[in-house]
């Protein structure tokens, strides 16, 4: 695996999505930068509209960036051609939130794992045992029995669905994965199975991960860095650790505190937050989240975007008060 | 053999507010029945709130449906039990009597505000309305107090003349939370009411039930899937699993004593916040077909502590103090005690 020859997989660097609607343009994602090493994983998390998903469907091109370049393995995979980029596709794969509507559900379970084998010819149509071979082989490596050969979709419960998607992402022996809310769905009891999973695959494959979620439990889990995001803007960043132990940002000390932990006697002083995020469409200069910080509201957070400081080490805030601190 | 599982009570039963005993319902299908709840009981006094929690197709709601007798006939079927809100058998009211409970004395919060609000209609008028249903007030007065509902939820009452789709997700849910206690109802039941709403939200809207539960003593049925939700407003606890209440008890007993196998399971599959490095012990298997359960205990087939006697016969609840009780077969021998937390040190 040629793996060793990057320091950083992946490397975003100011990546910004606009779409355009009939009420405005709307900010999806509006200049994040973030960097991922081989073999790690970067939780990104935020609250609903924040803009984690279209960033996770932009740096693998699922959705054109506006602008910005996504620099995969040494390339910037917005510029290379279609064919080149048919070919980085196999290396970089997601699994969707909802496992229902991401499967055929007129195919059975080893047609839809079949697909992506047959589509990029890894394996020959002609050649039925080795296809049926490889699908038992991802079948029994994401845990799904073998009598599920000829199911459909619809006969599974949503953690089995989960695991076809999961099947599906490896067949192509990918180096990185873009993991949008893969447990959002799920009882916690199968949430469990499926988190176990992917990690066990992530050590024996070597995979590279994003892990898009709104659940802070699960990406303290899982992730190794953790970037926080807020109406398309990426407000801190840092080693999950550090993140939790000493959050720096408004917003990441509001999210953090409105965890509730399933234990007695916990109840913590929590940061309240006032409002609501506001519009997405045509955000004004400024802090986007002033007008819901308890913090400090200066005349410096209005005027301009806060830039995203290295605190300390691998610690990134964007805050107009720390950083003046 | 032990059919029963009525738990025994003290005995001045005029103290609670709810109480259902030995409720069983199921939806008969042409071809099967879907054995959704089956013979739960629990009790509620005035002002507590007890949590039902549970994965998907555990009956919580179903559960709760039932105490407003709203189980979507004709094939769901409250095959027997009773519940009795303030000394009333809901199950026996006529349709009449039944309409001024609803709204009045029990309200019902729905998890998704989106379905459950009149998108023609405004705000204020939609709590004006459940106010006129059921008080002898002119419209001037009732849009007043529709007013002050708004406010009291923390929305301007100057928005009351708005539609339900220039409010957010989470002033919606609020909207539908003043609707339910504009008539200042003894019970709420909630089901899932922060699910659909972001974290940050959740925490303002949970804060706010506290604040108005103890602002006017509502006692709240509060079914929900996540213990976080249960720990932060929850007096008592009652765990369902394949339509049984598996385990109940003060949060204290069932947090901090757990005692039935499914629970603890429970918590070990969820990733804690404070120590990263605890690995997650997932539940093996499935939840069971509720048209197949199984004989004896329904969670004996994904039990790491279940043997033979486990799926022979019905189970009875057992008590373990004043309080806790679980329904669990193991703990016929004196000694037994959960550790899944020892086993996994071990490992």
């Amino acid at each position: 695996m040629p793996e060793n020859l990057y320091e950083n997989l992946f490397e975003v660097k100011n990546l910004i999505k606009y779409f355009k609607t009939g009420k405005g343009i709307v900010h999806a994602v509006d200049g994040v930068s973030f960097t991922i090493k081989p073999g790690k994983t970067l939780g990104i998390v935020g609250e609903s509209g924040c803009g984690k998903s279209t960033t996770g469907r932009c740096i693998i091109r699922l959705i054109e960036p506006t602008s910005g370049e996504i620099i995969y393995k040494g390339r910037d995979i917005c510029k290379i051609s279609k064919a080149e980029m048919t070919k980085a596709r196999k290396e970089i794969q997601i699994i969707f939130q909802d496992p229902y509507s991401s499967l055929n559900p007129r195919k059975t379970v080893s047609q839809i794992i079949s697909e992506p084998l047959l589509h990029n010819r890894i394996i020959d149509r002609g050649d039925k045992d080795k296809l049926e071979s490889r699908i038992l082989e991802l079948m029994e490596t994401v845990g799904l029995a073998e009598r599920l050969f000829n199911s459909y979709p619809h006969e599974l419960d949503g953690g089995r669905r989960q695991r076809i998607g999961i099947a599906r992402a490896i067949s192509m022996q990918p180096d990185f994965i873009v993991c949008d809310e893969p447990v959002s769905a799920l009882d916690v009891s199968i949430q469990a199975q499926i988190l176990n999973l992917l990690k066990r695959l992530q050590t024996e494959l070597g995979l590279t991960f994003i892990f898009i979620t709104h659940n802070l439990s699960v990406v303290n889990y899982f992730a190794d860095d953790i970037a926080v995001m807020y109406l398309g803007q990426v407000v801190e960043k840092a080693p999950a650790e550090e993140l939790f132990d000493n959050p720096l940002h408004p917003y990441t000390k509001a999210l953090l505190s409105a965890i509730l932990v399933p234990e007695t006697g916990k109840k913590r002083n929590r940061v309240m937050l006032h409002g609501e995020p506001s519009s997405p469409i045509d955000p004004p200069a400024g802090c986007r989240f002033s007008k819901r910080c308890n913090f400090h509201v200066s005349a410096l957070c209005v005027p301009r975007d806060p830039p995203l400081v290295e605190i300390s080490q691998n610690h990134y805030v964007a805050c107009h008060c720390i950083e003046r601190q | 053999m032990a059919e029963e599982t009525t738990i025994d009570r003290v005995d001045d039963s005029e103290e609670f507010l709810l109480e259902v005993k030995n409720l069983t319902v199921h939806y008969v299908l042409e071809t099967e029945r879907v054995e959704a709840v089956n013979d739960i009981s629990f009790s509620l006094k005035k002002g507590r709130t007890i949590g039902l929690v549970g994965e998907t197709g555990a009956g919580k709601t179903t559960a709760a449906l039932s105490i407003l007798n709203l189980v979507p006939g004709p094939l769901g079927v409250i095959e027997s039990g009773e519940i009795v809100l303030s000394g009333n058998n809901v199950l026996k009211l006529s349709p009449k009597q039944l309409e001024k409970i609803r709204g009045k004395d029990v309200s019902m919060i729905f998890q998704d505000p989106m379905t459950s609000l009149n998108p023609v209609m405004t705000v204020g008028d939609q709590i004006a309305e459940s106010v006129k249903l059921h008080e002898k007030v002119n419209n001037a007065a009732a849009y007043r107090r529709a007013m002050e509902m708004l406010e009291l939820v923390g929305i301007p009452g100057m928005r009351a003349s708005e539609y339900p789709h220039q409010f957010s997700g989470g002033m919606k849910q609020r909207v539908v939370i003043a609707i339910a206690l504009a008539c200042n109802p003894k019970l709420l039941i909630a089901d899932e009411p922060t699910t659909a709403l972001d974290v940050t939200i959740q925490a303002q809207v949970l804060d706010m039930i506290g604040q108005l539960k103890e602002k006017f003593g509502t006692a709240i049925v509060m079914i929900t899937h996540d213990l976080g939700v249960v720990a932060e407003i929850c007096d008592e606890v009652a765990v369902m699993y394949a339509g049984k209440i598996v385990e109940s008890g003060t949060l204290d007993d069932v947090f901090n004593h757990t005692t039935h196998p499914y629970t603890e399971g429970l918590f070990y599959s969820i990733p804690k916040i404070n120590n990263k490095k605890a690995s997650l012990v997932p539940i093996p298997g499935l939840m069971p077909d509720p048209t197949k359960l199984p004989k004896g205990c329904a969670f004996a087939p994904r039990c790491a502590y279940a043997f033979e006697e486990c799926s022979a016969d019905k189970l009875s609840l057992r008590k373990i103090n004043q309080t806790h009780s679980v329904l669990c077969r193991a703990y016929d021998n004196p000694d037994f005690h959960l550790n899944l937390k020892e086993g996994h040190n071990n490992a």
